[in-house]
């Protein structure tokens, strides 16, 4: 992992939750969209709101599909778990929006949760780059098959 | 029945998106290292071998897919629950999609955190 690795995924983490924040203030803005007047879908897209942040949704998709181009899918996801955190942040202190101590509790969890994934040894056992996984796998298969 | 609205719309979510990132993973798998790639071949190459990819198509409606599902969401529900619950719903889905569709390991380290992880879920719903 090198330095512009952990770059792109910083971007992963932060783009998707200033996205996600944005998206729901413009959305609060337009206002509940009912099932039968669809075409208001295309409106809300006219909020300047939702479309910066559709802007940092295409930025944070151009940094996930980097890093997915060098790292396993589960190496890359538990990136956007601190996200969750910033989220919590956001919606309270910018949205204002009612953040309860359980919801704080099941954010912990949930980064806690993440974060024993992208800690743990699995992910020694997921080279991040193709030819050593092509190595990996040739080793493996030497051996014998290997489990599962 | 606003509740119930949010909550179909974050199933919606999930399943588009464990979907779309599969196919995606698959796509980047196929296309190789972007970064060695954009040095060595130029930044059209990337794009030509991303955006030919079929999985990278199929990857984006399912994608599109997730997207209005989340702009829906987003209007019926708080971005503290809509966003964190929809995310670790699909980080779930993902491990047992990618242990299934793109033949990636999950021990039982991953396993506990996705127990955790639905705990988690299960608080933010209350």
């Amino acid at each position: 992992m090198t330095f512009r690795k952990y770059l792109v995924l910083a971007g992963v983490t932060v783009f998707a939750a200033a996205g996600d924040s944005l998206l729901s203030h413009g959305m609060k803005q337009t206002g509940a969209i009912s099932l039968h007047h669809l075409q208001s879908v295309i409106l809300a897209v006219l909020n300047p709101w939702v479309a910066v942040g559709i802007l940092l949704l295409l930025a944070f998709f151009a940094s996930y599909m980097t890093a997915l181009s060098w790292a396993d899918l589960t190496y890359v996801l538990p990136a956007t778990s601190l996200g969750y955190v910033l989220l919590a942040l956001v919606a309270k202190f910018a949205l204002h929006e009612q953040v309860s101590p359980l919801r704080w509790l099941g954010i912990a969890l949930i980064s806690g949760g993440v974060g024993f994934v992208a800690g743990g040894p699995a992910l020694t056992s997921h080279p991040l780059h193709p030819h050593v996984e092509a190595a990996d796998a040739v080793a493996s298969a030497a051996a014998g098959g290997g489990e599962s | 029945m606003k509740h119930l609205y949010t909550w179909g719309a974050i199933c919606a979510i999930v399943f588009a998106s464990v979907v779309g990132d599969v196919l995606l993973a698959r796509a980047m798998k196929q296309v190789g290292d972007v970064g060695a790639l954009w040095r060595s071949r130029g930044v059209w190459t990337v794009a030509g071998r991303i955006l030919g990819n079929p999985n990278f198509a199929s990857g984006i409606v399912a994608m599109a897919a997730a997207f209005f599902s989340l702009l829906f969401a987003l209007s019926w529900g708080d971005v503290s629950l809509v966003a964190p619950a929809a995310a670790s719903l699909t980080f779930v889905g993902n491990a047992f999609a990618a242990r299934i569709f793109l033949h990636e390991k999950v021990d039982r380290r991953r396993w506990i955190a996705a127990g955790l992880v639905a705990a988690g879920v299960a608080l933010l719903a209350g």
